[in-house]
């Protein structure tokens, strides 16, 4: 710029000076028109785009749970349930702060120990989006107490959860199952299942018993509410809505009384009992002792208790009725008597004279008989009602291993029953090829004489000697064991009962059957090996007691009761059915340690027929039945 | 006697300008009953800072420009000793160190020098104006820059700039020569690395949120998509008063106050903000008349500061909802809630009108 002269024309300054105001205004004009252009371009040419992403801003599509299916037994008594309550929710990645934001938290709520422990596993176990419970079941002041803080806590909820409840508790823990925290694991199962959309918003799924294998069932159909939601992801109206469809209910065949009385019997004892109407094949009772409270597992279960539950030398976990593999003892003796009498091996009047032993030919091994010195003379039916050893030793070498084999399998042993929880074991019938599969051993003559009194490599699972107790009581026909007994549709109401099916009818003569059934009703009166399991009862029983051996006893040793270790005793086995002419239950038990089949486990039988045949109560619980002498197997 | 007492009364008031101002000061406390999720409160609260603020701006328009020149150097000087003050003994508040205790007033000497800078420096050229050199630009130019450092330092970039702007319309209307501006705008380009540099974080993001506001849309970017998603979704029409889910479902920050207008833009769509637009030209125009037509250097150069100052304030705001311009904290002008900038507004406004009607006064 160039020096101005000292005085400056007025007029020529005012000329520039509006001339560059001039310049100004236009460009202001100019910017002003930039930016309506700007607003046209976003309001008119791009106006969908915005508009959809403004939908998307506000509306969201949120699960409605479905009310999972009620577990009802035979009577209609809620064995699994739902209840609504209030819960204390954090959604960690709201949270900056989560150990600071807790013990915040807990001035206003009472947060335990275990409810911080739970929380973490929680936390490792989830994607840290979901909003995962810090405490359960507050109540009202709490709920207050938190709602008048609630500005100090952004991403803490309180929301109203359903929850599964099982009043029953221990008593039908393994057949009820439990319902567990759905983790990564189970959502990538979904998605590969297809069942991810009808999950959403779902944090639960079956995972034992019934709970898991009914899933489908009980679970429902999610709804879903269109919602509109603030920044904030808060739902501010609802825009549209599809009701959820609740879970169907199951009714099963279980009788929670029955189940309880035979909790009762069994008083100290660890064991397992399944009783099965022998006409269609429904489980009427399903007890595994102990049990475990399933109620732990909702919430998911603390370390402390879970600690507690695996390490227990109790195995309250071991789903014993299909988990536990045990030997049957004599209670194989009735299906041996009836192959020996289908194949022609044995007669009726078929007698041997019992020294007390048995002897293979050409072998100087002693096979002993429970009772030294031996019963003398004994008959198909003697030897059921008193248990002889030494006669069936003879029978099982006479029909040979393989004979055995396919004769007892098609009373189910060795082959899951095919139940309908999961998880089921299918225990062990012996033959050569199982043999040389396990153990990488031909097979011998001598492995066959013991299998005949159930010993050696024989395993069953208590529901297998039901199944073919039952099948014994009902003619040779054998039914598909089933706990559901029927399923109601939670919409229409609409009941469909499962049909109960035929799983196989055996071709076995009435009259042998009616031969081992004379036998077994035997075996309940004096005389018998269980001689006061029907005493006074004004209906007639079959059954067969049995022990099974946990530890062997060496050639040349007696076993003595009282100087065994308790868990290393026989444990004590008895199946039954009643009344014997008609039967309408067929049992199985097993006591653990019990000892003789006769004296433990008979009476519980005992009581299950009372109270399902009559309606009668035991007298009282608990009550450990005195040892008798003369009872032995 | 009252036809006299009001036109002592409306004798300073310059009517179209006055009309403008109301309309569009009107048309704002509709969109902010919306904007403040219909709080009255609000709207009250905004309609007794808008009386006080007219109020001011009466007394102000009274007040003959001579006067007014008086005050120039004296608020310039009191300006840059508070804000001299802020940077010593200032209180932080949200990260910034703007504001200060006096007694029991927090006061922000940054809104005092929106007015007093361009005052000072139409006062200086006034001073100068028989004799104008080059130098005396240089002196003006450090009169500026001295009160712009000290904002900057705050930090607070955006009044900073705006000063800065209201400073150099004063230059460049008092006829700082092309060449000096075209340098000064290459030396800028030249400098711009350095001032990258010199920027906090914050700031460094704010403009590169602007180049790509999804690179960080939960962060940085996140007022610029929601604001843009409600101008975009509002169409032409708009969504209608009151109905605007953008706003109502608090998706836009800052709705009532810096992004008030694409509440606008979401309610009323383009044709909305056609009005708005409008009535800003309108007032902008009025000004540039008023200037256009003032007597002295002093009025020609602080009314033409005003009107442009008012100009940008508009566009920048406007210029950030709608995504080509960063975010900095600068109110929709006359619209946003806030009394403090509705104030030092109006009171721009007042001089505007005293230069207008004194001027006529001289005349008749």
């Amino acid at each position: 710029m160039t020096r101005r002269p000292e005085l400056r024309n007025h007029q020529r300054d005012l000329y520039y000076f509006r001339m560059r105001l001039t310049v100004a205004g236009s460009i202001a004009l100019f910017l002003f028109m930039l930016l309506a252009a700007r607003f046209a371009y976003l309001q008119i040419f791009q106006h969908e785009h915005y508009q959809t992403l403004a939908e998307q801003n506000r509306i969201s599509i949120v699960p409605i749970v479905p009310n999972r299916g009620l577990i009802l037994d035979r009577n209609g008594v809620a064995l699994a349930h739902n209840y609504t309550a209030f819960t204390l929710e954090i959604t960690p990645s709201k949270i900056k702060n989560l150990g600071q934001t807790i013990n915040e938290l807990s001035t206003l709520v009472e947060i335990t120990e275990k409810d911080r422990k739970r929380f973490k596993k929680l936390l490792e176990e989830s994607r840290n989006f979901e909003s995962l419970p810090i405490r359960t079941r507050l109540n009202d002041v709490e709920i207050a107490r938190f709602s008048a803080n609630r500005y100090r806590f952004a991403g803490v909820e309180i929301k109203a959860r359903l929850f599964r409840h099982y009043p029953q508790g221990e008593i039908t823990s393994h057949v009820v199952g439990y319902i567990g925290r759905i983790n990564d694991a189970d959502l990538d199962q979904l998605e590969e299942d297809g069942n991810f959309a009808n999950y959403r918003g779902t944090n639960y799924m079956g995972r034992a018993g019934l709970e898991q294998s009914y899933e489908n069932e009980l679970h429902g159909t999610t709804g879903f509410e269109e919602v509109e939601t603030d920044a904030g992801g808060r739902a501010v109206r609802t825009l549209s809505r599809t009701p959820p469809t609740s879970g169907n209910n199951l009714t099963l065949y279980l009788d929670l009384k029955l189940q309880q009385v035979a909790e009762q019997t069994f008083g100290k004892f660890r064991g397992a009992l399944v009783a099965i109407d022998p006409k269609t094949g429904g489980v009427l009772a399903y007890v595994s002792k102990p049990g475990f409270d399933t109620n732990l597992f909702v919430d998911g279960i603390d370390t402390q208790n879970w600690e507690l539950l695996k390490n227990s030398p109790d195995k309250p976990l071991l789903n014993r009725p299909m988990h536990g593999e045990y030997p049957p003892g004599s209670t194989i003796k009735p299906f041996m008597a009836l192959a020996g009498l289908e194949l022609n091996k044995r007669t009726p009047s078929y007698t041997i004279n019992d020294p007390g032993f048995y002897m293979l030919p050409g072998s100087s091994h002693h096979y002993r008989d429970w009772k030294a010195g031996g019963h003398g003379l004994v008959d198909l039916h003697k030897s059921i009602v008193i248990s002889c050893d030494t006669y069936y030793y003879g029978l099982a070498v006479d029909l040979g291993i393989d004979n055995i084999f396919n004769f007892l399998s098609n009373f189910g042993f060795g082959k899951k029953t095919g139940i309908d929880i999961e998880g089921e074991r299918s225990g062990l019938l012996p033959s050569q090829a199982s043999k040389m599969k396990r153990f990488k051993q031909k097979w011998f003559a001598g492995d066959t004489v013991s299998v005949g009194i159930g010993q050696g490599y024989n395993l069953v699972t208590p529901l297998q000697l039901a199944v073919a107790t039952a099948t014994l009581a009902n003619q040779g026909i054998k039914m598909q064991p089933h706990l559901v007994r029927q399923i109601q549709n939670s919409k229409s109401g609409v009941v469909t009962p499962i049909a109960p099916q035929i799983a196989a009818t055996l071709p076995i003569k009435p009259e042998n059957l009616a031969l081992v059934r004379d036998a077994m009703i035997d075996v309940t009166r004096p005389g018998g090996t269980a001689s006061r399991a029907s005493a006074g009862a004004s209906y007639t029983i079959a059954g067969k007691t049995g022990t099974a051996q946990v530890v062997t006893i060496k050639q040349g040793e007696k076993y003595v009761e009282s100087q065994v270790a308790e868990r290393n005793r026989d444990h004590a086995v008895f199946i039954a059915y009643a009344p014997a002419e008609n039967p309408t239950i067929a049992i199985a038990i097993l006591v653990e340690n019990g000892g003789h089949g006769g004296t433990t486990a008979a009476p519980i039988a005992r009581a299950m027929f009372d109270y399902y045949l009559l309606g009668k109560l035991p007298v009282s619980a608990a009550t450990t039945p005195e040892p008798e002498e003369a009872e032995h197997d | 006697m009252i036809r006299r007492l009001w036109l002592r009364f409306t004798l300073h008031i310059d009517g179209f300008l006055l009309a403008s101002l109301a309309a569009t000061m009107l048309f704002g406390q509709i969109i902010l009953y919306s904007a403040s999720g219909q709080s009255f409160d609000r709207v009250l609260s905004q309609f007794i800072s808008m009386l006080v603020a007219l109020v001011l701006m009466w007394a102000l328009a009274n007040l003959p420009p001579q006067h007014l020149m008086r005050i120039a150097w004296p608020s310039y000087v009191l300006g840059l000793l508070l804000l001299l003050g802020v940077a010593l003994f200032g209180e932080v508040s949200h990260g910034a160190r703007r504001w200060l205790h006096v007694g029991v007033a927090r006061i922000q000497p940054s809104e005092l020098m929106k007015i007093a800078v361009p005052l000072m420096l139409a006062w200086y050229f006034e001073k100068r104006e028989r004799s104008m050199r080059l130098s005396d630009f240089a002196v003006a130019a450090i009169l500026l820059l001295l009160p712009v450092m000290l904002i900057a330092k705050q930090p607070d970039l955006g009044t900073a700039l705006l000063i800065a702007a209201s400073g150099f319309y004063v230059l460049f209307l008092a006829g700082i020569g092309w060449k000096v501006i075209l340098g000064l705008a290459i030396s800028a380009a030249a400098f711009a690395p350095v001032a990258w540099s010199l920027m906090h974080d914050y700031q460094q993001q704010r403009i590169m949120t602007l180049l790509d506001p999804t690179q960080d849309p939960l962060g940085s970017g996140y007022h610029t998509i929601q604001s843009m998603i409600a101008l975009g979704s509002g169409g032409i029409f708009g969504k209608g008063w009151l109905n605007g889910t953008q706003a109502h479902l608090d998706f836009l920050p800052e709705r009532h106050t810096d992004f008030i207008f694409a509440v606008l833009g979401e309610e009323f769509g383009l044709a909305g903000i056609l009005v708005l637009l409008v009535l800003y030209l309108l007032i902008i125009a009025r000004g540039l008349y008023i200037t256009s037509h003032a007597t002295t250097m002093f009025t020609r150069l602080i009314a033409g500061s005003i009107t442009l100052t008012f100009g940008t304030y508009a566009f920048v705001n406007m210029g950030m909802v709608s995504g080509i311009l960063p975010v900095v904290g600068v109110p929709l002008p006359l619209i946003s809630f806030g009394g403090t900038s509705l104030v030092t507004m109006l009171l721009g406004f007042g001089i505007l009108m005293g230069v207008a009607t004194h001027r006529r006064l001289v005349k008749q």
